[in-house]
């Protein structure tokens, strides 16, 4: 695997032509299979965390025989150190409603919905404004499709597509079983797209610039480029988008503080890569996905403690369900707390971590099955600082 | 219907497409362990006890909830699978109280039995069971204790899917997630109808009944208190399920002399009051017919509803308050029993009631609470002292050491002990409303039921609403205002059908003259106190157990019943007397609706 | 009581009578009256023909969805680790000092309630806290003073 360099890229927040109108129009003139057809050639794939090929996704909701579907924007942004999403919200709104009107029009969705978690409730007025200026113009130019916001309330769970169509149906947000799947039957049980933020600004953006910008930057598997939130021990904490397919170590060189001990990549239920894997490690589908959060972490800082922070974390997130997760959370949080206090002995470390492998192969969702990777990174790579 | 070829362990199985991995192993013998499945229940995925391994899913996928697909793969039994599974039961052993030996479902727990299983105990990972976790036992009928509790969401899904009474509701999230009541309140003062069909479908002791056996031990040990029991006639057809038997062995004859041998001093049958109460409510319904038909009374309500099933009695009282006045003001078979134990009773026999206990053994949870009503008290004591479910008489009977198998058989005590084939059905779904129109028909033509033998089948079955329409043809002269009229009834089972034959009432729209109302489904039989596990077959094979039992009985109709005759004779005059008022009839109030 | 009865009734109207308007209807309940009490819960759940359990267990599953009652203003700290590595704790001293209250209680005057939150979005500049839906990143132990004072 060869890694880029780090290039800076500026593609999300350019703000030439941000006016949405035009990039709908443009499209519509496309048929809804050459719109497809060019998400796929493009190469994109989803930007929440999961990667799933977008163009995919639109091709299957758009199979499926329905006079109903919707269009669902994730905005339920809850990761620690992902804080992407509220600025593209903050900055280019209309890219996010343009890609999904894209998306209405190339699957034949009527109804959007922008999921947007509470903690952001500070973005409502503004965002509704702008939503009502654009509902009016998609009318204008003829597209039937209206989007509507709903507020989420502080569940992080709720970021799974399954658990967000369960909370926009006004029941607890605990995911479902898949299948079926979301473009199958998801909200209200109908064929519903359902994507990231950043996902949606990029669909946008496609239809802007072209395919070929977008495939020309990234890998051949981590096509076009990709928002980061940086955040910890570093100078330049804040919002950056960079090329994907870039190597960590140069990533450290440009964000780090110099005293860089590991970067947690993907937030808690990302991975921690210390710093003797810096430079073998590729910030891309092929290496490490990321949803964006990259939090720097130098030498003054416990790594127990960090554990410890996302596994509580996890433990009071978990929608309580599923026994693996529910219980399993708990477990290592005991766990980890017992063998730092010396009351169970390392070994017990290692039965831990086969734990984690159940709770990866059996959780019911994501959220259970991603706990595996920041306990066993860091347990594997900083067993010392566990211990007594 | 598309046919979905799958293997399972190598074996090849054909299902029908939507069925799930678990329907296409059932059908070839393979046994996957589950926790939060059950027959009855909406499918939920939760526990994950029932992975499996599909070739090309890099997770195990839950065999209850996947549906099969055209060559699937599936491993059942892999070691990937077996650890998880350890896994996953050692983790809920560890968020569980352990105390295995003072629980009442030692021996018939669904995680006992796996934790057997899999050779899991208590020390592979540490207990994180709260310290704080709370028992509630406010309520007369069922207790909740959340330490056993496994979240698989049964209980849940049965008060909301089964029984449409919404009591219970999974709160909080994570680490706080629990099985609540709305607001925590505690079980007595929500709407909770004590219908027991969670603790039927509880895996573990989370939920229990009431248990009152060893007060019950106490009087049977006092010398100076006279013990009078009396059983209901779904226990009948269910007792042997605990003891030895197949499900829908009647073991009417062992358990009468089990009962005396645990050292009670008169073994009644609550079957003789079953009759007395179609005396009463047949009569009672004629005379609501001449007031509506007749006198044009509007204060008078119809259709008329059975009250005989305190659950169902409860529901209306908290969800449908304003339309009490359908229900027919006749006491429950066990109550009219326990009225007539410390009046009637105790002056045949030269006793003084405050020295009798009355225990009545039901299938049925809701009976503690209605013992324990108010209202229950017009003997001058409290009618009935203890119910028991079917459970406690089979633990009581374990704990007397009876090797119940090899028991004799033998026959009611008097007075009080003689019964029809009327009554007994009084425990499958149908059966009230069959042995009412036994009586009713025939006080009114003075002939039998046009059925063959009696058996009114159009009543039977297991649907959720049945409907029958029986024309009244040659009315004798005093039911003269009968003659020709269509007699419209309907038999409803589980809440969630008594909660849409309300509605219909509550829009005017009832078409009925008489509904037979049960809150548990199959009836009696199937109530919140029988032996567990329960499931549609079963189920059917108790009321088939039921209908066997009443074709064998010499006498088949209420009013037949000499002991009816004669308690009439001596003491209550006739049905809706003075007497019969005071003892045998009852009132209802509103309860809030939460 | 009565208040809260039309209240609801009024966001029924607003949103809808079905189960999917639930969420936005405890939303805004929760944004008149602070938290979810009993009564309010029991108007919900016969407006929209549901149980009040049902309506308990919804509710309850949201962090901001509060079924205790809570004070005319919800002061939220981020607790997850960038902002713990930013001083949340002295954020959280300070409050308390100031307040005389403890993390989870509320004042006396019932003013202000204190709580911890999980990542609020805000990890490149915290510590971050919500007051209400207003959000402040970077405080510090003396600015977090001024800002809940315009609150008073």
């Amino acid at each position: 695997m060869i890694s880029k360099k780090l290039k800076r890229v500026d593609i999300i927040f350019e703000c030439n032509g941000c006016e949405p109108t035009e990039v709908v129009k443009k499209a519509m003139k496309k048929s809804p299979d050459e719109i497809i057809a060019a998400v796929i050639e493009s190469g994109l794939r989803g930007r929440g965390g999961a990667g799933f090929p977008t163009g995919m996704k639109w091709k299957f909701a758009k199979e499926e025989k329905s006079d109903i579907k919707y269009v669902i924007c994730n905005a339920d942004e809850g990761e620690p150190g992902t804080f992407k999403d509220r600025e593209i919200l903050d900055v280019v709104p209309n890219k996010v409603l343009s890609g999904m009107a894209i998306c209405a029009y190339a699957i034949g969705a009527k109804e959007g919905f922008i999921y947007l978690r509470g903690e952001y409730n500070f973005l409502l007025k503004k965002l509704q404004t702008i939503i009502d200026a654009f509902n009016n113009s998609m009318s204008k130019i003829g597209l039937d499709f209206a989007i509507e916001i709903r507020s989420g309330s502080g569940a992080y769970v709720c970021g799974e597509e399954t658990a967000l169509f369960e909370s926009m149906e006004g029941r607890r947000g605990e995911p479902r079983n898949k299948p079926p799947f979301p473009t199958q039957a998801g909200y209200n049980g109908k064929p519903t797209i359902i994507n990231n933020v950043e996902t949606l600004v990029y669909a946008t953006m496609i239809f802007r610039l072209g395919v070929k910008e977008f495939k020309d930057l990234g890998t051949t598997d981590s096509r076009g480029s990709k928002v980061f939130s940086i955040s910890g021990d570093t100078p330049k904490a804040g919002i950056h988008e960079l090329e994907l397919g870039l190597n960590l170590a140069e990533f450290v060189e440009e964000f780090g503080d110099g005293d860089t001990k590991a970067v947690q990549v993907g937030g808690a239920s990302g991975h921690c890569v210390p710093r003797k894997l810096f430079k073998d490690t590729i910030i891309g589908f092929e290496g490490i996905p990321t949803g964006g959060s990259m939090m720097i972490f130098n030498s003054t800082r416990s790594m127990f403690n960090i554990l410890n922070d996302y596994l509580e974390f996890f433990a009071e997130e978990s929608c309580g369900q599923c026994t693996p997760c529910r219980v399993g959370t708990q477990q290592l949080i005991k766990g980890i707390r017992a063998v730092k206090q010396g009351d169970m002995p390392s070994e017990y470390l290692d039965q831990l971590m086969k734990l984690t492998e159940t709770m990866q192969i059996a959780s019911k969702c994501g959220l259970g099955q991603s706990v595996a990777n920041s306990f066993s990174s860091i347990v594997t790579n900083f067993r010392e600082e566990m211990i007594y | 219907m598309t046919k979905i070829k799958i293997s399972i362990d190598g074996k090849q199985v054909q299902v029908e497409k939507g069925q799930t991995i678990l329907d296409a192993a059932k059908k070839i013998n393979v046994r996957i362990p589950t926790l939060c499945y059950h027959e009855d229940l909406c499918v939920a995925g939760n526990c994950r006890v029932c992975v499996v391994e599909v070739e090309g899913s890099r997770a195990l996928q839950a065999s209850c909830a996947i549906p099969a697909q055209n060559g699937m793969s599936i491993r059942t039994n892999s070691p990937t699978v077996r650890n998880a599974r350890k896994d996953i039961i050692a983790m809920l052993v560890s968020e569980h109280n352990t105390q295995c030996t003072t629980c009442y479902r030692s021996t018939n727990c669904e995680l006992q039995t796996l934790s057997a299983e899999y050779n899991i105990d208590n020390n592979r990972y540490l207990s994180i069971l709260k310290p704080n976790t709370t028992k509630d036992t406010s309520s007369w009928s069922i207790e909740k204790d959340d330490s056993k509790c496994v979240r698989c969401q049964r209980c849940v899904r049965t008060c909301a899917e089964l029984q449409h009474v919404n009591a219970l509701t999974v709160s909080h999230k994570g680490k706080d997630m629990k099985i609540s009541t709305f607001h925590d309140l505690p079980m007595k003062d929500v709407v909770c109808t004590n219908c027991g069909q969670c603790v039927n479908r509880c895996p573990t002791g989370a939920l229990t009944e009431r248990r009152y056996f060893d007060e019950v031990w106490e009087a049977i040990g006092d010398p100076n208190k006279h013990v009078v029991m009396n059983t209901a006639p779904s226990v009948r057809v269910a007792l042997g399920e605990m003891l030895g038997y197949p499900v829908g062995t009647r073991v009417t004859g062992k358990m009468v002399t089990a009962m005396r041998r645990l050292g009670v001093d008169s073994v009644l049958d609550t079957d003789f009051s079953a009759d007395l109460t179609i005396m009463e409510e047949g009569t009672e319904l004629l005379s609501r017919l001449k007031k509506v038909l007749v006198e044009k009374d509007d204060t008078v309500k119809l259709p008329m509803i059975t009250s005989c099933s305190p659950g169902w009695v409860k529901f209306c009282e908290h969800l449908f308050p304003d339309h009490l006045g359908h229900l027919s003001s006749c006491k429950s078979p066990q109550q009219m029993f326990g009225a007539l134990t410390k009046t009637y009773y105790a002056d045949k026999k030269g006793i003084d009631p405050k020295d009798i206990v009355s225990v009545a053994i039901m299938p049925c949870a809701a009976k503690k609470f209605e013992a324990n009503r108010r209202e229950m008290n017009d003997s001058g004591f409290q009618d009935i002292d203890a119910g028991l479910t079917t459970r406690e008489l089979g633990h009581m009977i374990k704990q007397a050491g009876l090797n119940f198998l090899e028991l004799e058989d033998s026959a009611y005590d008097s007075i009080m002990g003689e019964s029809t084939g009327a009554g007994v059905i009084f425990g499958a779904t149908g059966g009230v409303m069959e042995a009412a129109l036994r009586t009713a028909y025939e006080l009114v033509t003075g002939k039998e039921v046009p059925f063959e033998n009696m058996n009114i089948k159009p009543v039977r079955g297991m649907e959720g609403i049945r409907e029958a329409t029986i024309k009244i043809e040659g009315a004798l002269p005093q039911w003269s205002f009968l003659e020709g009229v269509d007699l419209r009834v309907a038999v409803a089972h589980g809440l969630i059908n008594a909660r849409i034959i309300m509605e219909q009432i509550a829009a005017g729209e009832s078409p009925y003259h008489f509904i037979e109302i049960m809150a548990c489904p199959g009836g009696c039989i199937g109530g919140g106190g029988q032996p567990i596990p329960t499931n549609e077959t079963i189920r059917k094979q108790r009321v088939a157990a039921i209908y066997e039992e009443d074709m064998s009985m010499p006498v088949r109709k209420s009013h037949a019943n000499p002991e009816i005759v004669k308690v009439y004779e001596e003491f209550l005059k006739e049905p809706l007397s003075h007497v019969s008022h005071n003892l045998l009839h009852t009132t209802y109030r509103k309860r809030q609706h939460y | 009581m009565e208040d809260t009865e039309k209240l609801v009734v009024d966001l029924v109207t607003k949103h809808g009578k079905t189960r999917n308007s639930l969420l936005p209807v405890l939303q805004g309940v929760v944004k008149e009256e602070h938290f979810l009490s009993e009564a309010a819960m029991i108007a919900i759940a016969k407006a929209l023909n549901l149980s009040s359990a049902d309506v308990y267990g919804t509710a309850s599953f949201y962090s901001f969805l509060d079924t205790e009652p809570r004070g005319e203003n919800i002061i939220r700290v981020c607790k997850t680790i960038t902002c713990k590595m930013k001083g949340k704790h002295q954020i959280i001293e300070a409050l308390e000092g100031h307040l005389k209250i403890k993390e989870g209680e509320t004042t006396r005057n019932n003013k202000f309630t204190l709580l911890s939150a999980n990542c609020l979005g805000w990890c490149h500049k915290g510590p971050v806290m919500l007051v209400n839906d207003d959000v402040y990143p970077e405080v510090g132990p003396d600015s977090v003073i001024d800002i809940i004072e315009k609150y008073c």
